[in-house]
């Protein structure tokens, strides 16, 4: 009887999750406290810290998972609103730090509402053209790029370049799942190219070092073009089969900047080399099919829009992380998921799993 | 595991199930799917939906295709490079400073050796406000006026990126309190470095001379010599004298120490070390004792004395007075001390010894007389008839003596130092005789010898007073001219080596010798010693008699004539000759415009050897404004040869340094 009781609690705790999800994810999570450890052991160890972030992360994954789909669009409208309010509350109140103002104090604590807006914009977005799904028309879709563009500006203007190309990214992806027609995508995107020169004018000077150095590090060798002259030293460095773990000489002698956060993958590049890297970005990959798989066998327009823009979205993390250390993408602050140190991205992108958990596993339910 | 997979069990299978068979059934709980109805969507959306999604994963797999190859592109094609690289990040080498030689007199007295101390030092380019940093390190450690100077004219010639002292010889107890705060300074440290210290102070100074921090200058050459490697973490070099010449004997090699850094250029750990090659020691010819008690000799006279060892050519003494101290150059010189040397009117830094250039006035007459019976312009035996002058061309050329020394043989016209006989000699041989022969004896030429600087002098002849000047009216030579020559005066003009190499030459009877200050190199590593200069420059086929008819004279100036009194009662047979060199001569300009009395008087020369049969030391002294040379050079010859010779100190030096040149002799 006992017996029986364990099992259905089993049962009831596996009932929600995505097997090959969570497998995948568990994985990444693996190397990224083995890294994170890597990067971190010699001064100031974060694998508690991390392992904690993975376990509240997880926790948060199941907890999302347990509500349908149906529920969760509802959440976002209000989290959408709050969000944007709390970033007019940074624009007007924000704590500036490093000549950019992404905080809010709250007195206890402060919290940096940019990050609630990766999850809130997809949502809102979603739960905005489901409602209209009926007759999608082209006002919808340009009310739903009002609904983007205004987080995206408000964070942009912060600056954090990094969050905003999620968050945009994040929205544009619900567009174009949701049906956004080819020719306006082709359109906005010659649009784009054309006002490129600009963006450049509205760019901040230090965005625009980034981009030149991105282009020629060695025209600042000591000032923006370190980081990634040092990141591709670490890569090159660690060749095919890397230095072993903990046996990078770039991590461990300090010239990886921010080692255990943005530049991590330096430090997993240079112990273990392009096979490791390979493997780690098929993990990405298995992890990207299988939310698209997801998306593709979700039964509504917001479960398929969700789970297509939460896929490309991690692919946006992770092309946008490694193009940046590996030096094809200027600098900017996106962490790589479930490798990088910080308790933030990981609960995010955790609700971001849960979310996928979600619909695939109350799609069953629908189908039965 | 297994029943978490159960949730989907044919995920395969499931991507290409079509949705809207998925979407079809009515939904069971109309509750919970409200608006049930309306995701009824139209057939074809789901494959429109489904062509997107297969759009969004090829465009996926493509830019993970690129960051593989660019992954790739880092990994393997560029391994190597980044490997380099990373290896130059993470290993700097740390070049050891070796030990400089030490320098010894000829009877192993330490002339030259190093120390070490500690030092505050100051790396510019880490410093962001040098004035506010240094006033802080005032506050823990002493810092003088003068150490900012110091400070600051360091600053002005060095290098970049090399770190300056701003204290030195710190004590324990300083290095300790500026351990205590060093974090409050970086760019700030203590270091532990060789000092050079010169401990006979202002003997010698000229001949071994000093060494100072290396400036832009130094680096040329040191470039230009290939040593650029061999010199990193060096920070001073031999500037002048032996120091200066034999710099990359004395320097060393440098070795290193490879260390792992992290990127703040702190040192994690020592990977390899390559010890350094201490510098090889040099031992000088000079007799450090017998320099001192020369020096002293001079007093506070200006002058200068070379005394060589006639059958090698090594120095014994070379003076040069005023000196100064070597050891205020070490680590820059201070700029009040620097104006003092470099602003005396008695020019301590110049090395009168090969840098002045003198008539050598009667003292010229031995070789004169030498080259007469060479030339067979005259025979020893030959005499002349003196009234006192010599008439030639309508000019009236004075004897010093009034009346004349009567019948002149070649023997009393050097003892009483006849001037008549060598006007006629110097008409008979004329002047392209007399600067052929003494050509060869090194007249006007550098002697090479082993300190940077030498003068020429001049030879004078008619070719070099066509060098010498410009118009043609003044390049001609006339016969004239040639008379005065025949007494050391007129054009001629050498360096007391230069007439102490002759000296020495003519004592060994033409076996003539380069002459040098460094006796052997001892080879740091095996201990192997190489002699300098140990064969003769060359010979000069001089008849025996002839040579000896010289020398014999010489004793008799010693004996009977000029030099008489100063030699009265020598324990030893020397040959010697005096010497007055006008001032207003052509090289005296210097001194006959705007000094006093005693700066217009004449330099009194002597030269000499001694023991006549075997000489053991042949010198050449010169007193700046000294007068006749019997009075005031010809004492310090004495001197000179007492000490050498017999051990004999001056009146007033002390006991006990003779017994020490007791053990010496027996060396």
């Amino acid at each position: 009887m006992w017996q029986q009781i364990v099992h259905r609690a089993w049962l009831r705790l596996i009932e929600r999750l995505d097997g090959p999800l969570l497998l995948i994810t568990l994985a990444v999570m693996t190397t990224g406290l083995a890294t994170v450890y890597s990067a971190s052991y010699s001064a100031d160890n974060r694998l508690l810290a991390q392992s904690l972030n993975m376990a509240i992360g997880l926790g948060v994954m199941w907890s999302v998972a347990q509500l349908p789909p149906q529920k969760l669009m509802h959440f976002g409208a209000p989290l959408y609103v709050v969000g944007v309010i709390l970033l007019i509350l940074v624009l007007l109140f924000g704590i500036r730090v490093n000549g950019a103002t992404r905080w809010l104090s709250l007195g206890f604590t402060r919290i940096q509402p940019s990050e609630l807006l990766k999850i809130a914009v997809p949502l809102m977005l979603a739960w905005y053209l489901h409602k209209h799904e009926a007759a999608l028309k082209a006002r919808h879709y340009l009310v739903a790029c009002l609904l983007l563009l205004v987080p995206f500006l408000l964070i942009a203007k912060q600056p954090d370049l990094g969050t905003a190309i999620l968050v945009g990214a994040a929205g544009c992806y619900v567009l174009f799942f949701a049906g956004l027609p080819w020719k306006v995508i082709v359109g906005l995107g010659c649009v784009a190219a054309s006002a490129a020169p600009f963006a450049w004018t509205m760019l901040h000077d230090y965005q625009r070092k980034r981009i030149l150095t991105m282009v020629d590090p060695t025209s600042d060798p000591l000032g923006a073009g370190y980081h990634i002259i040092q990141a591709s030293i670490a890569i090159g460095s660690g060749g095919a089969f890397g230095k072993g773990w903990l046996g990078g000489t770039q991590t461990h002698l300090e010239f990886i900047p921010e080692p255990h956060t943005d530049f991590i993958f330096a430090v997993y590049a240079e112990e273990r080399g392009l096979v490791g890297n390979v493997i780690l970005l098929l993990l990405y990959l298995l992890l990207i099919t299988r939310a698209l798989m997801i998306a593709a066998n979700a039964s509504t327009l917001f479960a398929r829009v969700m789970a297509g823009s939460i896929a490309l979205s991690l692919f946006t993390y992770v092309f946008v992380n490694i193009g940046m250390v590996s030096g094809i993408l200027p600098v900017v602050g996106v962490p790589l998921p479930f490798m990088s140190y910080g308790g933030t991205a990981v609960v995010t992108l955790s609700i971001a799993i849960g979310i996928l958990m979600s619909i695939q596993t109350h799609r069953m339910l629908v189908g039965k | 595991m297994m029943p978490i997979g159960r949730s989907d069990a044919q995920p395969g299978r499931s991507a290409f199930r079509p949705v809207a068979l998925v979407s079809k059934p009515p939904p069971r709980r109309s509750g919970l799917f409200s608006r049930a109805s309306s995701l009824t969507v139209p057939n074809h959306e789901p494959d429109r939906f489904r062509f997107r999604i297969a759009v969004a994963g090829i465009a996926v797999a493509l830019a993970f295709a690129v960051l593989i190859a660019r992954l790739f592109h880092l990994q393997v094609v560029q391994h190597d490079y980044y490997t380099t690289r990373a290896e130059d990040n993470r290993i700097s080498l740390v070049p050891i400073v070796p030990n400089r030689g030490v320098i010894v007199d000829r009877n192993g007295v330490i002339l030259a050796h190093n120390y070490s101390a500690f030092t505050l030092e100051i790396t510019p380019s880490k410093v962001a406000d040098l004035d506010t940093t240094i006033d802080g390190l005032a506050r823990l450690i002493e810092i003088l006026p003068k150490d900012r100077k110091r400070f600051r004219r360091l600053l002005e010639e060095s290098r970049n990126f090399e770190s300056l002292p701003i204290r030195t010889r710190l004590s324990e107890e300083e290095v300790a309190r500026f351990a205590a705060n060093r974090y409050l300074f970086p760019g700030v440290e203590v270091k532990a470095r060789l000092f050079r210290q010169y401990p006979q102070g202002e003997v010698a100074a000229h001949a071994i001379g000093y060494i100072n921090r290396i400036n832009k200058r130094d680096l040329e050459m040191i470039e230009e010599s290939e040593q650029a490697a061999n010199y990193k973490g060096t920070d001073h070099i031999g500037k002048t004298g032996i120091e200066q010449k034999y710099e990359f004997q004395l320097h060393g090699e440098t070795g290193y120490e490879q260390v792992e850094i992290d990127a703040g250029g702190r040192a994690v750990r020592n990977l390899s070390r390559t010890a350094p090659v201490q510098g090889n020691n040099l031992t000088l010819t000079l007799d450090i004792k017998l320099q001192e008690m020369a020096e002293k000799a001079f007093g506070d006279r200006l002058g200068a004395l070379v005394a060589i060892e006639p059958s090698t050519g090594g120095i014994l003494a070379l003076v040069s007075t005023p000196t100064f101290d070597p050891n205020l150059f070490i680590d820059g010189i201070r700029s009040d001390d620097w104006a003092l040397l470099n602003n005396s009117p008695h020019k301590p830094l110049l090395n009168r010894a090969l840098n002045g250039a003198y008539p050598p006035g009667s003292t010229f007459k031995p070789f004169m007389a030498l080259a007469a019976l060479e030339s067979g312009k005259r025979t020893a035996s030959q005499t002349i008839s003196d009234p006192g002058f010599f008439n030639f061309g309508g000019h009236h050329f004075r004897d010093d003596k009034k009346g004349g020394h009567g019948l002149v043989d070649m023997h009393k016209s050097i003892v009483v130092s006849c001037d008549t006989y060598y006007y006629l000699l110097a008409n008979d041989m004329g002047i392209d005789g007399i600067a052929r022969f003494m050509g060869q004896l090194g007249f006007g030429q550098r002697t090479e010898i082993d300190i940077e600087g030498e003068s020429e002098g001049v030879l004078p002849s008619p070719e070099w007073k066509k060098r010498r000047f410009k118009r043609p009216e003044q390049q001609k030579w006339f016969a004239g001219e040639t008379i005065s020559i025949g007494i050391g005066q007129g054009y001629n003009s050498y360096t007391p080596i230069q007439l102490a190499q002759a000296t020495a030459t003519l004592a060994n009877n033409g076996v003539m010798f380069r002459p040098h200050l460094v006796k052997y190199i001892t080879d740091s590593r095996s201990g192997e010693q190489t002699m300098i200069e140990p064969e003769p420059l060359r010979v000069l086929p001089w008849k025996r008699q002839h040579v000896e008819v010289i020398k014999r004279a010489m004793v008799g100036v010693n004996t009977q004539g000029t030099g008489a009194r100063a030699f009265a009662g020598a324990g030893y047979s020397s040959a010697g000759k005096t010497g007055t060199s006008q001032v207003f001569s052509l090289k005296g300009t210097e001194y006959n415009a705007s000094r006093l009395k005693r700066e217009l008087r004449d330099h009194a020369l002597f030269i000499a050897f001694a023991p006549v049969d075997e000489p053991k030391i042949a010198l050449a002294v010169l007193v700046e404004n000294g007068g006749f040379g019997a009075q005031s050079a010809a004492p310090i010859a004495r001197m000179v040869f007492d000490y050498y010779l017999l051990g004999k100190r001056p009146k007033g030096a002390a006991e006990e340094d003779e017994v020490e040149r007791d053990d010496m002799e027996g060396d």
